[in-house]
């Protein structure tokens, strides 16, 4: 069994994210990190690696420096890389559109991703690449399990979480789980960095990245707070309740 | 343009979100038709004003949730430009409903005007997006971000059958036992962190929690090492909020807790370090222990006449 993992390279969550005339100033963001919730998908991937034998195949669609979250995916235990290299912006659809022609590449049926990336936050990716394969999909996953025919997967719900059986081939968009992340040791590191990685780009996948109708004109700090007022000493809370009801309005 | 909205439930009725999505729909213009998959709500969703039609959607694919089967069984409803709630579920099935109908899909919209064009928060809030759609896409819209439309309208209601299959079967579903209120709906927020020193503190935060009906929050830190659910954590990793009043207590304010608050309309923080970064955001900083300050606001906001 082949099993895909889509993972995205992003600003580290502890990373300032500053902005030069609309854009996101890349140069200045101090670490690049695999986005967390793909984590959980990787770790996921690996569980399968250990108790069904499964082959892990880490994908990635990002700039050049995007290569060093494959390699990070490997550390860990990946079997193969591939990396879709493409720098720039890329469409919802084009993405999805490149992404599940990577997914028939390597030929996997089950495909884990995180539920969305820590710098859109959008949680597009995995539910469109499911629906372009035509796999099924189950979202805010927090563990799956291989059974017999198919996998078992708990999500969460609106009212508390769900096991669902589902039949292969399904994209699982996970969650935080409540599992332990693996660390790289000494050894995955110095075997990650001989691992081959297989580069492509979007036309070796027969994808355009042309237009879709949908573009960011600006990205923007938000709006700079009023600065707030400030009181010392346990009592105060007293004066900060009748102001919540008189000027904030909002008890 | 017209639009199409696709309407979540809650519970037995409609997703209060409804009256927001119709909103947005009458910024875009054209006709508005409101798609109810598996039915329920369905005269609440007629009776608001910018509503023309109403599609109640009946089939057994819709006794579960299943992003892939709904959307294939929409399909050929949905015309125009796209409108869901962005909750967890409208936000997998507006993407799949953008793949299906071969669009892009634009998440988690905070304002939107003609054009059209939306903001979005990204990096969970450190920045704000600013997007173009020019040609008919998916939007799903945060809640409580819009104004809502009113009531009064009458809109016709109508029924279609889908005989679409679904794909995953539910083999067990836990309910929680509380009633407790989703830190991302809740219209005010009280949130723990280390500072309270213990677990067991976070009743003291419940109590305050039940007299004003707000949810009960926490940072990362306390999540991961004390064992509180994830879904109680606010933060990049966790979830966003932007709630009326936020009440920070004992949480020095990381800058991933902050990105995941910070467009609260307003924010009280109680801590005893003067330097601590959730004062940097905070409306109403109270520098003092929270064991002396919270039962004062506790009290005082219980003797608010």
């Amino acid at each position: 069994m082949k099993v895909a993992v889509l993972i995205k390279q992003v600003p580290d969550t502890t990373a300032k994210v500053g902005i030069i005339s609309g854009s996101v100033d890349e140069g200045a963001i101090s670490k690049w990190s695999i986005s967390p919730y793909d984590e959980y998908a990787l770790e996921s991937a690996l569980s399968l690696q250990s108790g069904s034998g499964a082959t892990v195949v880490a994908i990635t669609l990002g700039p050049e420096r995007s290569s060093k979250s494959l390699i990070d995916a490997a550390a860990v235990g990946a079997d193969e890389l591939l990396h879709v290299v493409h720098d720039g912006a890329l469409g919802s659809l084009s993405l999805q559109k490149a992404l599940s022609e990577a997914v028939t590449r390597v030929g996997a049926e089950v495909v884990l991703v995180g539920k969305q990336a820590a710098d859109t936050n959008s949680g597009s990716t995995g539910p469109g690449v499911a629906k372009i394969l035509n796999y099924s999909c189950v979202g805010l996953v927090s563990r799956i399990e291989a059974g017999s025919d198919g996998f078992e997967a708990t999500r969460s719900t609106p009212s508390g979480i769900e096991r669902v059986s589902v039949k292969l081939p399904c994209v699982f968009a996970f969650d935080k789980g409540d599992v332990e992340l693996r660390r790289p040791n000494v050894r995955g590191i110095m075997m990650a960095k001989k691992k081959p990685i297989e580069r492509i780009t979007l036309a070796d996948l027969g994808v355009d990245s042309t237009g879709e109708g949908v573009s960011t004109t600006s990205v923007d700090y938000p709006p700079e707070k009023p600065e707030g007022q400030r009181f010392e000493g346990p009592d105060s809370a007293a004066e900060v309740a009748t102001k919540l009801r008189e000027e904030a309005n909002v008890i | 343009m017209s639009t199409t909205i696709i309407a979540e439930q809650q519970e037995e009725g409609i997703h209060s979100t409804l009256p927001q999505l119709v909103h947005a729909a009458s910024v875009i213009g054209g006709e508005c038709t409101v798609i109810i998959p598996g039915g329920g709500g369905e005269s609440e969703a007629s009776e608001i004003v910018g509503v023309d039609r109403v599609l109640k959607f009946n089939g057994s694919c819709f006794s579960v949730f299943d992003s892939q089967s709904w959307s294939s069984a929409l399909k050929g409803s949905v015309g125009g430009t796209v409108l869901l709630a962005s909750t967890p579920r409208g936000r997998e099935l507006g993407a799949s409903l953008a793949a299906e109908l071969g669009m892009s899909v634009v998440q988690d919209v905070t304002s939107i005007s003609e054009g059209i064009n939306v903001e979005r928060p990204v990096f969970s809030g450190k920045a704000i997006e600013k997007v173009t759609i020019s040609s008919p896409a998916v939007i799903t819209i945060r809640a409580n971000s819009l104004d809502s439309a009113g009531n009064g309208g009458s809109a016709p209601i109508s029924t279609i059958d889908s005989g679409e299959d679904l794909r995953m079967a539910v083999e067990e579903a836990i309910t929680k036992a509380s009633e407790k209120i989703d830190v991302s709906e809740a219209d005010i927020i009280i949130s723990g962190g280390r500072g309270l020193g213990d677990v067991s503190n976070f009743e003291k935060l419940e109590e305050v929690a039940s007299t004003l009906g707000a949810a009960v929050g926490a940072s990362r830190a306390v999540v991961d090492e004390w064992g509180l659910p994830h879904s109680m954590q606010v933060g990049q990793t966790g979830k966003t909020v932007t709630p009326s009043l936020y009440i920070a207590v004992g949480i020095s304010g990381a800058i991933q807790h902050l990105a995941g608050m910070r467009s609260s309309s307003y924010i009280v923080a109680i801590n005893k370090d003067p330097e601590a970064p959730i004062f940097t955001v905070a409306d109403y900083g109270i520098v003092a222990s929270w064991e002396d300050a919270l039962p004062v606001l506790h009290d005082s906001i219980k003797a608010l006449p």
